[in-house]
């Protein structure tokens, strides 16, 4: 007999969340044993450095836009989120082609493999603007040609890549909030899904 | 009723062999150790570019000439941002996704009038001199053909142009005070006022610096500078870095648009290309849903590869 408890949202949700996300499913202690190749090794390392890449971002915060122009630490950690935007961006790339060949979006795992080029899309996105937020020569050069781009679509209206303040604020806020919260909800659905299985052998040979 | 037919590129089997032990929690620390230390290791190694910023004063002080032909230009109406177009101005509908003028349709959201904004507006911020505010009676007590005509007879003979004794000389009759303008824009600049007076409304605070860089990038300067850096759209310039640094290698699809043709000899090749890149990536997000292309990891069998064991035993 259903009690008030049971019909609370809160219980509701709990129970939703724990039927869909056992502790078993989010931290597993085993895994399929056809999950053996190094391609494996690119998810976890685009979140890696996506951790990199928001650490020193953080740090760069601390003492605003200037500091990495005018001292050699500043410099330094500027030079840690640079390389660790580079090894985000190319583990990702892998990581995409590596599921793409794995057909990843089988067995009712097409929300995955969409999250997953969203959170690509929202990185472009993101590593822009913070290259136009340099406030050097090169963000100089990058915005005012990519002006034209996105001027074209209508988009450079309301999204104005002259305007430093603006693109700033999009790249220490917006964009790093969406590329988090998408990379959080992708995991996520591949601890619910799991790993995608292989093609049946007898299936991908007779096709 | 028999069962729905399995489909080789929709569905996945139920995996029924065996696990193995996996401990998630230490992979991700390696990982992040890893990764950590490889930053350091390539920040330590390779550090980072950082170009100074050009300003206009570096501007008018290392190419007076383009600097000054490049205000007339913004007088007359023939630089990039005076016949720009959407967002700026109304001087032209842009560019065309066929039909589609999709800028124009948005309108005018940011205003910018290239001789106000950029010539005559910061020429009245300065402080007071007799010639030049002379100049500016003259030129607003007049009528707007006579200002064009003024303007048109300086362009005509703007080929004369020199710069000497850090003066602009031009070889024009009956050009009116646009001399006085060009002259007296172009010794601001080389002072560093016009820089200030540039930055979006005046105010104490801003952040914002459509202004200065539409001006700057309306001369030849800043693109003889990024040619020697290897950044124009010609040369892959999207995808590159200062100093060959690695750039933006993830544009290297959207950069590669630019070089073939019809894209590269395009007036809209930028809404074109936009347009390509926005339509190949909703393929990408609808990938699992649109038969052929999904079935191509099925098909090309690298999936093999990456699962070779599992097809060994």
């Amino acid at each position: 007999m259903s009690t008030s408890i049971d019909q609370q949202w809160t219980t509701r949700l709990r129970r939703r969340v724990a039927g869909k996300l056992p502790p078993e499913k989010l931290l597993p202690d085993t895994q399929p044993a056809y999950v053996s190749s190094w391609i494996y090794v690119f998810g976890v390392t685009t979140m890696s450095a996506l951790a990199v890449v928001i650490g020193s971002g953080l740090i760069l915060a601390l003492r605003g836009p200037q500091w990495w122009h005018e001292s050699s630490i500043g410099h330094f950690v500027n030079s840690l989120h640079l390389w660790s935007v580079e090894i985000f961006f190319f583990a990702m790339v892998v990581h995409l082609w590596g599921k793409f060949f794995m057909g990843a979006w089988r067995g009712g795992r097409t929300a995955t493999w969409m999250t997953g080029v969203v959170t690509f899309l929202a990185s472009i996105a993101t590593a822009f603007t913070g290259y136009a937020s340099q406030s050097n020569f090169d963000s100089q050069w990058i915005t005012t040609q990519a002006k034209d781009g996105i001027n074209s679509t209508g988009a450079g209206a309301f999204f104005n890549v002259l305007n430093l303040g603006q693109m700033l604020m999009w790249h220490i806020v917006l964009l790093p909030l969406a590329a988090v919260v998408l990379t959080a909800l992708h995991v996520l659905l591949v601890r619910i899904k799991g790993v995608v299985p292989p093609y049946e052998d007898k299936v991908g040979e007779a096709q | 009723m028999s069962s729905k037919a399995f489909r080789p590129d929709v569905d996945a089997p139920e995996w029924k062999g065996g696990h193995s032990p996996y401990d998630i929690i230490k992979e991700g620390t390696i990982a992040l150790v890893v990764v950590g230390l490889l930053t350091v290791i390539l920040a330590t190694l390779f550090g980072a570019p950082d170009d100074h910023e050009i300003t206009i004063k570096n501007w008018a002080n290392a190419a007076p000439t383009d600097f000054a032909m490049t205000a007339i230009n913004e007088m007359n109406g023939t630089t990039t941002t005076a016949g720009y177009g959407a967002p700026y101005n109304t001087a032209s509908d842009g560019q065309k996704l066929g039909p589609l003028t999709l800028a124009k349709w948005v309108g005018v959201r940011i205003p910018i009038n290239t001789e106000q904004d950029f010539v005559l507006g910061p020429l009245e911020s300065l402080p007071y001199n007799a010639q030049l505010s002379s100049a500016l009676s003259t030129w607003k007590s007049a009528s707007t053909s006579q200002q064009t005509t003024w303007v048109n007879n300086y362009t005509k003979a703007d080929s004369t142009m020199t710069f000497k004794n850090g003066q602009i000389a031009v070889n024009a009759s009956n050009a009116g005070p646009v001399p006085v303008f060009i002259n007296d824009l172009t010794a601001m600049a080389r002072s560093g006022a016009l820089d200030t007076a540039l930055v979006q409304g005046g105010n104490f605070f801003s952040m914002d610096y459509t202004k200065p860089l539409l001006f700057l990038s309306d001369g030849g300067y800043l693109a003889q500078l990024a040619e020697k850096q290897h950044l124009l759209g010609s040369q892959w310039g999207m995808m590159n870095e200062t100093n060959s640094y690695p750039g933006q290698a993830w544009l290297w699809l959207y950069t590669f648009w630019y070089q073939v043709s019809p894209f590269s000899t395009s007036a809209n090749a930028d809404v074109q290309v936009w347009a390509t890149m926005m339509l190949l990536s909703v393929i990408l997000l609808f990938l699992p849903l649109i038969p052929g292309l999904r079935a191509i990891p099925r098909k090309v069998k690298v999936y093999r590869l990456i699962w070779r064991e599992h097809y060994r035993n």
